[in-house]
């Protein structure tokens, strides 16, 4: 059982799109996840539901509305054909885009509740031995939550992996540009080849598996639980 | 000038505003007392700057304005140790650790070393330590070595004893009577615990429902007839004796105090020692002629310096033994019977077996 040059094509594809993914998310849902824990009010709540939207939305819905804002009628398509020259519609950076919305609550949610759990009182002690507020960040919010930063970027991963609905509407099916594991799978359903379709699917299964039980057994070991 | 200069409006967390004009002696240890809910820990966070006040406060340390015109300096900016009652120590890093992220922050060069603050405080078997393995007591005892190494030019301490056990508390007392000796630290204490601030404070803020009721020397205040203390049923005059000599035979120690002596259970403290001992009012009685044959250990020689003036059942009276004073209450009754006049030389009896659990314990 060898894998072909198209799936070797999509599994790099797919790699590459989570792990691209995962340190967008990283950089923008940390920020993200501190201001959510640290506030209270109507705006923070409001910003909290949309973040956690494509939890519940059906991915097709995100799409359309993705796909329209890409269009090159729209500003940010317009901005970007001036920028890149190129159309953002069916294109890598679109999915880029596209899977940081869909998996921004599976990297802000854990990564909030961990900076939920550190008290306001060990900031303040910091503080007054003279730590200035990047200083508390570094040296006291981030090791206590190393843990859940590890759990926000493997789910964060894991999902962008698994993504389809979403990819199908503003990525389309174009090998090395778009055509991911999971479209992969579903265009060799369509044109009846099992055998190809086995060997993705199984992959699938046995790489989300493998990754959840790594989670969730360093996890036990911590005696914390996830919260996703 | 050496003092800390607060004009403070601030609204605290249960109902009441805080609300001191004032300046506080910045050397030594000014003990914050008062009941719970008076504002005591409100003040330290304002000081400290991790609670706002609001924007006509003034917050100056010897020159320098934290609160004030412009906006307020930041807690990180303004050479404080805060030393909080739950301790707070960070759960990721051992004690050494801990001890070591308040050197490396260091804003002055600051005289204390790492090795004095871990002799003082007795933190040498604790260093290698992970927090959650500690006792109240350690936890405390490294929180105040991690403020104190911060170089700090203000402490703050807020109930640090609160949570701690008799034996812990005692051992804390001990490290922060060294601390006050060796370094000269202006420490503001807040407690509501009236036999700590005894043992401790040089000098005494008194709050009440988030207001100034009294300020000034400890000693002075604990024994005067005006103030809210000595309206307490705890009032208790403070007298500074020094160590005599250990008696094994009865198991007490022997003081002096300005040339009289007195005896106490006996006390950990070496021949020659400073030691202050509280001496509640409800537990002298005065006599006209020096009793004999009784069974009170303690019968000084004392002069009647003030009668509180009262329609009360019960009269308090100021004693001054040489340069020091002790309150007494009596009933009115006594002192019409003993026809007690200012400046009459009298005995004052005190009932030993207060007196000795006073001398030695804070419960």
């Amino acid at each position: 059982m060898s894998l072909n040059h198209a799936e070797l094509e999509a599994i790099y594809l797919t790699v590459a799109l989570a792990s691209i993914t995962t340190v967008l998310l990283l950089i923008l849902g940390t920020p993200l996840a501190w201001w959510l824990s640290r506030r209270r009010g109507s705006i923070a709540a409001t910003v909290e539901a949309i973040v956690a939207m494509p939890l519940i939305l059906p991915p097709t819905v995100l799409g359309f509305y993705l796909l329209l804002m890409f269009t090159p009628d729209t500003a940010l398509g317009r901005l970007w054909q001036q920028l890149t020259g190129t159309q953002l519609a069916f294109s890598f950076s679109a999915l880029v885009i596209g899977s940081v919305v869909y998996s921004l609550p599976f990297v802000v949610q854990p990564l909030q509740s961990a900076f939920q759990r550190i008290p306001q009182g060990l900031l303040q002690a910091a503080a007054t031995l003279g730590a200035p507020p990047l200083d508390q960040f570094r040296s006291i919010v981030l090791p206590l939550a190393k843990r859940s930063f590890v759990t926000a970027a493997s789910l964060g991963f894991a999902h962008t992996v698994g993504e389809f609905g979403v990819v199908l509407m503003i990525g389309g099916n174009i090998p090395g540009e778009t055509r991911v594991l999971s479209i992969a799978l579903f265009d060799s359903v369509e044109s009846l080849r099992f055998d190809e379709a086995h060997r993705l699917a199984a992959g699938l299964v046995v790489f989300s598996f493998g990754l959840l039980f790594l989670l969730y057994r360093s996890d036990r070991q911590q005696g914390w639980r996830v919260r996703a | 000038m050496s003092e800390l200069r607060l004009h403070l409006t601030c609204r605290g967390d249960s109902g009441f505003t805080l609300q001191l004009d004032c300046a506080l002696p910045a050397r030594g240890i000014t003990a914050v007392y008062g009941p719970s809910g008076s504002g005591k820990s409100t003040l330290l966070e304002c000081i400290a700057g991790l609670r706002a006040p609001e924007p006509d406060s003034v917050i100056r340390l010897n020159g320098d304005t934290w609160q004030g015109q412009g906006s307020p300096v930041p807690p990180w900016r303004r050479g404080i140790g805060f030393v909080f009652q739950d301790a707070r120590l960070f759960p990721h890093l051992d004690v050494g650790q801990n001890l070591d992220y308040a050197m490396a922050r260091r804003s002055a060069p600051g005289t204390v070393t790492f090795g004095q603050v871990v002799a003082w405080l007795e933190l040498d078997d604790l260093l290698a330590r992970a927090t959650a393995t500690l006792s109240a007591g350690q936890k405390q005892r490294v929180a105040i070595g991690r403020a104190l190494l911060s170089a700090p030019r203000l402490l703050l301490l807020d109930e640090p004893l609160a949570n701690l056990d008799h034996a812990a508390r005692q051992q804390c007392l001990r490290c922060l009577q060294r601390l006050s000796g060796e370094l000269q630290l202006p420490m503001l204490y807040v407690s509501h615990d009236i036999e700590e601030v005894s043992q401790l404070a040089d000098h005494l803020l008194l709050l009440d429902r988030g207001r100034l009721v009294e300020q000034g020397s400890l000693l002075e205040l604990c024994s005067r007839l005006d103030t809210r203390l000595s309206h307490e049923e705890q009032a208790a005059a403070i007298l500074t004796a020094s160590v005599v000599q250990h008696d094994a035979v009865f198991d007490l120690t022997r003081l002096a105090v300005d040339g009289h002596e007195l005896f106490v259970n006996h006390l950990p403290d070496q021949p020659g020692q400073a030691r202050r001992v509280r001496i509640p009012a409800r537990d002298v009685s005065v006599c006209r002629e020096r009793p004999r044959d009784s069974s009170i250990l303690n019968i000084l020689p004392v002069t009647l310096s003030e009668i509180e003036e009262t329609d009360s059942a019960r009269v308090l009276l100021r004693l001054s033994l040489g340069s020091q004073f002790l309150l007494a209450r009596i009933t009115r009754k006594s002192a019409v019977e003993l026809k007690l006049q200012v400046g009459d030389p009298i005995y004052a009896q005190i009932k030993s077996a207060a007196l000795l659990m006073e001398a030695t314990d804070t419960a």
